[in-house]
């Protein structure tokens, strides 16, 4: 990738603990524009919680963002909005009682002359934007409880890439999906990098991302063990970064690399 | 637009295959669990008319019932809100009670005695109202600055509401009563003074009637410029001829609801009528507090469906964190919703004690229950995220049709308490049973 001078984000020393426990410790990633960046670890690793640091969802205990390389004040989702990050969370965080088109432009609902809520406009847009992700979809009318795994995936999905996101932040986002679904939001991703956009996807598989990935970032017990372009290591050498946390020679490691004397 | 064309041969194959009723069902769009309430209380209103040897359904009887549910009508609305984002208000009795507690002092000793104005100045009622509104509010922010942005649960807040209120009225007068009220103020009691009469009724029911048809047209001009299916012709036709004949059914009803006789005598002598021989009749007409319940339904439930606000309300009741997580500044709309619940209750105040004549520290006692029984009778869930104001109303006209009808075939209070708690247990089962089936 260009390794222009200021990345379009930048997460440096990130730490943050519930109670006792340190969820993410000392952790830096970075992400560029046009640019797929690959978030690897096992569950409980810290992935999630770090990429919510980010979408503004917790606060961090210490470290800095910078976006577009000048540092970034996110303390709730509206300001990660404002500077373009759009998020998909691991547990869609969808408004089970409302349909799709509510969910899609939840706190973002487009208004009539008179202020009032433009349902139809918000059915018709919803419409063509899922018509894009999941033709056959056509439950506009239930509230998304009532939809399958896979459709309230792709309702999450539709609701992130709805607003021209600068920055997206896809939190396992094939968790539901059978295999056509998944390839289809292989595809996704490729077209949205081919738009500039910068993403982080995250998976506890290396299987599901490690072709799409531009670089990949593992973590360990809340630390990063090390980054990688895909092109410089093998999927072996990922594996053996997310469960031994042995960085390999083509990694740069970070503070949760196995130090060589253990 | 494509998969819409291409998909409906396959919808109507499906319609074919259903049965005439549900058919009939999927072409309006009716609701079938507010059918099914509609329904519950016409087997009510039948069965205590029977019972009664049909004295329930008779002009007199339904517009004091009509009458009756408006202040926990008023007051359901703004629950239906409170409990969809999860919460409750056990407080709005109370409040109910030092709000009206409030007003009577504000009317009938402060501004009077300490301002001096003279008894039945135009200004009184709309002071008397306006002061009432503004501590229903301030109290509504209060409760719900403690439960949205200190994170206490509304359960212990608005209990110990309950308690503080209740004490706060008595504090007013020292448990003295305050009466007699404004004349003004007294018209949002309802009685004879206080409803329209014949004529404006019907204008009130006609009026009502075209802005039904309107919103039916302007819903289908919407649906069609966006190429959205659209209900069959009929289906539309049928929906606007049912509501406008409920409508102007009821403003029927009311209208034949005449003056008893002592007060057309009264009106004929200040006006210098002469009685013909049969008697005068004159129409008592839709009753204020019932016009002022409507409104606030009408309100309500624009605020719930068509705003922002109301948006952000069922999102919360249905994932707080997901609003949250959308950028929803969930804590202000808790706070919100509180202080629209005070204001509502304010409201009540209003119409309770211009309804009494008088203001008394134990007003409203035991409403937040009847409040709460009618919104989930209405099928708010307590789970949050559910609810219909015109459902919550209709379960205040159930709960008041239930306790006047058992004040009418003599039930004595206790049964009829014991009979109110039995059917809100039950109640609430059937919908369990019913969003089971739903899922
Ligand atoms: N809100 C929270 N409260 C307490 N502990 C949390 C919270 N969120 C995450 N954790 C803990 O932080 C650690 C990292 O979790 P997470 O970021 O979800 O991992 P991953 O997404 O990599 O599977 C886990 O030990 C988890 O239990
Ligand atoms: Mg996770």
């Amino acid at each position: 990738m260009d390794q222009s001078p200021a990345p379009l984000v930048e997460m440096r020393n990130m730490s943050i603990a519930f109670g006792g426990i340190r969820a993410v410790d000392d952790a830096s990633v970075d992400l560029h524009a046009g640019e797929v960046v690959a978030l690897l670890g096992h569950n409980g690793a810290g992935k999630s919680t770090l990429i919510k640091i980010l979408s503004g969802a917790y606060r961090r205990d210490a470290g800095t963002i910078f976006v577009n390389g000048e540092e970034a004040q996110i303390s709730n989702p509206r300001d990660a909005k404002k500077y373009g990050i759009e998020t998909i969370y691991q547990t869609l965080a969808l408004a089970d009682n409302v349909d799709a088109a509510a969910n899609l432009f939840l706190g973002r609902e487009l208004r009539t002359a008179w202020g009032t809520l433009d349902d139809v406009a918000m059915e018709a847009e919803a419409r063509k934007v899922m018509g894009r992700l999941n033709p056959r979809f056509q439950r506009f009318k239930d509230p998304v409880v009532r939809l399958s795994g896979g459709q309230r995936q792709s309702v999450a999905i539709a609701r992130a890439i709805l607003f021209n996101a600068r920055i997206l932040i896809m939190d396992e986002p094939t968790a539901a999906l059978g295999p056509q679904e998944t390839a289809q939001v292989g595809e996704l991703v490729k077209q949205l990098k081919a738009d500039g956009i910068g993403i982080f996807l995250i998976s506890h598989d290396i299987h599901d991302v490690f072709d799409l990935a531009d670089r990949v970032c593992v973590m360990k017990n809340g630390q990063v063990v090390g980054t990688a372009r895909t092109q410089d290591v093998t999927k072996d050498e990922v594996l053996g970064m997310i469960i031994l946390g042995k960085c390999p020679p083509g990694a740069i490691p970070g503070p949760g690399a196995m130090t060589m004397a253990a | 637009m494509t998969e819409v064309t291409s998909n409906a041969p396959l919808e109507g194959a499906r319609a074919s295959e259903l049965g005439p009723v549900a058919r009939f069902l999927k072409a309006t769009e009716l609701d079938t669990r507010m059918l099914g309430m509609v329904g519950a209380l016409l087997v009510i209103w039948m069965g205590f008319h029977i019972l009664s040897n049909g004295l329930f359904l008779t002009p007199r009887n339904l517009w004091n019932l009509s009458v009756q549910s408006s202040s926990v009508a008023v007051m359901a609305t703004g629950m239906v809100l409170v409990i969809v984002t999860r919460n409750i208000d056990l407080s709005v009795g109370s409040l109910l009670g030092f709000v009206g507690m409030i007003m009577g002092v504000t009317q009938a000793m402060f501004l009077p005695r300490v301002i001096g104005l003279p008894l039945g100045d135009p200004t009184i009622w709309i002071i008397a109202l306006a002061a009432g509104l503004a501590v229903g509010l301030v109290i509504g922010a209060l409760q719900g600055f403690l439960i949205a942005y200190l994170a206490i649960p509304s359960f212990i807040v608005t209990l110990g509401g309950l308690l503080v209120w209740r004490g706060a009225a008595w504090w007013v007068t020292s448990g003295q009563t305050v009466a007699p009220m404004d004349a003004t103020f007294r018209l949002m009691g309802g009685g004879p003074g206080g409803s329209i009469g014949a004529s404006w009724s019907w204008v009130v029911g006609l009026v009502a009637c075209v802005a039904v048809i309107l919103m039916l047209m302007s819903g289908r001009a919407q649906r069609k410029r966006f190429k959205f299916p659209l209900r069959p012709v009929w289906a539309e036709v049928f929906l606007g001829i049912l509501v406008s004949s409920v409508i102007l059914g009821a403003v029927w009803v009311a209208n034949s609801y005449p003056w008893p006789a002592g007060t057309v005598r009264r009106y004929a002598e200040a006006n210098n009528i002469t009685i013909p021989e049969g008697g005068l009749f004159i129409s008592h007409g839709i009753a204020v507090p019932v016009l002022m319940a409507v409104a606030a339904g009408i309100i309500v439930t624009f605020i719930a469906t068509r705003t922002r606000f109301g948006r952000y309300v069922f999102a919360i009741g249905g994932n707080p964190e997901a609003a949250e997580l959308a950028g929803i500044n969930t804590r202000w709309v808790t706070m919100k919703v509180f202080m629209l619940m005070g204001l509502l209750a304010s409201f009540s105040a209003a119409i309770s004690t211009a309804r009494l004549n008088a203001s008394t520290n134990a007003q409203g006692t035991l409403d937040e229950l009847l409040v709460i029984a009618a919104a989930v009778i209405g099928g708010t869930s307590l789970a949050g995220g559910v609810g219909t104001v015109a459902g919550a109303m209709l379960g205040a006209v159930l709960m008041q049709s239930l306790q006047s009808g058992m004040v009418l075939l003599g039930v004595d209070t206790p049964l009829q308490n014991i009979v109110v708690g039995f059917v809100l247990v039950v109640a609430v089962w059937l919908d369990t049973l019913y969003r089971r089936r739903a899922q």
